[in-house]
């Protein structure tokens, strides 16, 4: 197991920069994820880990050894393929001990030793099938023994669980997440899916446009979103945005939008500072939204939009005119008809405020 | 209502007359060339062998001259076929691998010009370049004149086959472990092995059927090969002898037949890769 780092890595593929300048440490032992959606630079980033791309500028070290020139084989790690890339030729035994044979395993002890890591992932009987004769599922779990056979300084995964059904998806991530805590390994993520991030990451890299927005543990993440790019990715569904006038009087914070009722809020030196500009986003998540009461201060009203049954939860969608769509999390069988007017309730220390530009901005009580 | 079932009667009654004219018209030169050698009295008309004999093949065993044109086609054939098989696919792979700029126009440009280069046009020029190398009357000089001209073709074909597998399963090798030339061997070629096949029964094919080039490089009658060797079988006069000609064009024709069934045997004929059935 080794640390990771990235030095003022750039990777332009022609005309296009894929990625302008990324610079990170990751711990030994450390579970990240890089977080975004498609085309924001995790991928190539993975990559550029792996040694499958090379760096237009900077340089890449693995546990304080300056990779960036060095070829894939050299660099000590092991990858789960996206589309699992099994050898279409070799069986399931053969697939999987195919690391141990170019490092010049005898065949029955790479053969023993793939018999051990298929038994682990539940594919022990599978050994003399083709990649063609078993379901996604196993061959999933193929390409991951095919990882695990050997040990490597990092585990590397590009999207594995992107073309398992969501039954299969929860329960092999539940799997990983387990083998992560097992283990102990030092492993990269890509996923574009924030809920498989929040489940497997001890640290979320949020990436947009080939730059990290966010660097935190999950936690962090969800609940003091950096800006509100993340703030709209993470969570499902995500952080509801409502676009707010800001003006300061009385010594306190006015915010006003059509349907929205907000109590005056507390100033700090940076809520002053970004009143200023007199615009906001006032961000709240929609399992902290319910259906207001007579003695409630901060409301969002709107017409309802639509209301899905999950089960244990309502999912209440608002339509706020012009202004956009609010979702909340209702956990009650309250029975709301399409098209009636709602009215939901948060709390003021559920509010996450952004400024003009998008950034967060740090509630009063904290740094 | 009877009206209609009696139209698509006569119409069903009109087309399988129809195809089995058409049917009749291709199998007879076929049927011909199945019967005709087994016959001592065979004609250019079609007739069954009675009595059944393998006389013609005894005269053609016979003859030295056509029996050596076997092997010469065999050696230019399967020269030919090698070259192209591992040139092609080497260039092939390069080509759809690496980020070679111009890539595309350097593969159409060859393939432009590689119908002239083994076309009758460019007979002359081929003739007095073989000449100048010193090759006239050997079999390097028709297998290089063959792989040239055939290599383009080859190349594109194969081009878009690797272009259709995953780059994924190189790479996978290469973090596993794996050198460039590991990955090559290892992954890639297993599973560009169909293609290959298909060029090399392609090449095959088209050397082993060719006339002219031969014709014009080699000399003497020990390296001809099989297809200009069976003008053997014309009388002085110029009229065949239709007997052997009969015979020798069966056994000259049973290598091909023969390559096309081990091959679908033993791989099977597809376009495609990957793993997906």
């Amino acid at each position: 197991m080794a640390s990771v780092e990235f030095q003022n890595v750039s990777k332009s593929f022609g005309a296009f920069v894929a990625v302008p300048d990324i610079s990170f440490q990751i711990a030994d032992g450390e579970f990240i994820c890089l977080l975004g959606p498609s085309g924001c630079g995790k991928t190539t980033s993975l990559r550029m880990i792996a040694g499958l791309e090379t760096p237009t500028s900077g340089r890449v070290m693995i546990g304080g050894r300056d990779v960036t020139y060095l070829h894939p084989k050299d660099r000590g790690i092991s990858m789960v393929f996206q589309d699992y890339a099994l050898y279409p030729h070799m069986n399931i035994a053969d697939n999987i001990a195919y690391p141990l044979k170019v490092r010049g395993e005898q065949e029955t002890k790479r053969h023993a030793r793939a018999k051990e890591v298929a038994d682990v992932l539940k594919i022990g009987d599978l050994l003399k099938r083709l990649p063609s004769q078993i379901s996604g599922g196993q061959q999933q779990r193929t390409s991951l023994a095919r990882a695990l056979v050997y040990p490597s300084e990092v585990y590397l995964f590009d999207e594995p669980l992107s073309n398992l059904d969501a039954k299969l998806r929860l329960e092999a991530r539940g799997f990983l997440n387990h083998l992560q805590r097992d283990m102990g390994m030092t492993a990269v993520y890509v996923t574009h899916d924030q809920a498989e991030a929040m489940a497997l990451a001890t640290r979320i890299a949020v990436m947009d446009k080939g730059r990290i927005v966010q660097f935190a543990p999950p936690i962090e993440i969800y609940r003091r979103p950096a800006t509100t790019f993340v703030a709209n990715f993470v969570g499902n569904p995500p952080m509801n945005l409502v676009a707010v006038e800001a003006s300061i009087g009385e010594g306190a914070l006015h915010l006003s939008a059509d349907g929205l009722q907000v109590a005056p809020i507390e100033l700090n030196d940076a809520i002053a500072k970004a009143a200023k500009a007199g615009k906001m986003t006032l961000g709240v998540r929609p399992e902290h939204l319910r259906v207001a009461g007579p003695t409630d201060h901060n409301i969002l009203s709107g017409e309802l939009f639509a209301n899905e049954n999950m089960g244990p939860e309502s999912l209440v969608t608002l339509e706020r005119g012009d202004n956009g769509r609010v979702t909340a999390r209702i956990f009650t069988d309250d029975e709301i008809k399409v098209g009636t007017s709602v009215h939901l309730a948060f709390d003021a220390r559920h509010v996450t405020l952004f400024d003009d530009s998008g950034a967060r901005i740090p509630a009063a009580g904290e740094r | 209502m009877q009206k209609r079932t009696q139209n698509i009667f006569v119409r069903r009654t009109v087309f399988a007359a129809a195809a089995t004219f058409l049917g009749t018209v291709f199998a007879l030169p076929l049927v011909w060339f199945i019967f005709a050698p087994f016959n001592a009295r065979a004609e250019l008309g079609l007739a069954i062998p009675s009595p059944f004999t393998l006389s013609n093949f005894a005269t053609v065993f016979e003859n030295t001259f056509a029996m050596q044109a076997l092997l010469n086609s065999l050696i230019q054939a399967a020269g030919g076929v090698v070259l192209v098989g591992a040139a092609a696919t080497l260039a092939a792979y390069a080509l759809s691998r690496s980020p070679i700029p111009g890539k595309g126009a350097v593969t159409y440009i060859l393939l432009l010009f590689s119908s002239v280069v083994s076309g009758s046009a460019a007979m002359v020029p081929i003739f007095l370049i073989i000449s100048a190398a010193g090759l006239i009357d050997t079999h390097l000089a028709v297998i290089l004149v063959f792989a040239g001209g055939l290599l383009p073709t080859a190349m594109f074909i194969l081009r878009d086959f690797i272009d259709a597998i995953p780059r994924s399963y190189e790479e996978s090798a290469m973090v596993a472990g794996a050198s460039p030339l590991q990955a090559f061997f290892d992954v890639a070629l297993p599973v560009i092995r169909p293609g290959i096949v298909v060029v090399v029964v392609w090449a095959f094919v088209n050397i082993w059927g060719s006339f002219l080039i031969p014709f014009i490089l080699l000399r003497s009658d020990k390296l001809m090969p099989a297809s200009v060797a069976i003008y053997s079988f014309y009388s002085e006069a110029g009229t065949p002898i239709v007997t052997l000609l009969a015979a020798y064009s069966l056994i000259y024709s049973l290598p091909v037949i023969a390559l096309y069934l081990f091959v679908n045997w033993k791989f099977g004929f597809r376009f495609f890769g990957g793993i997906k059935s």
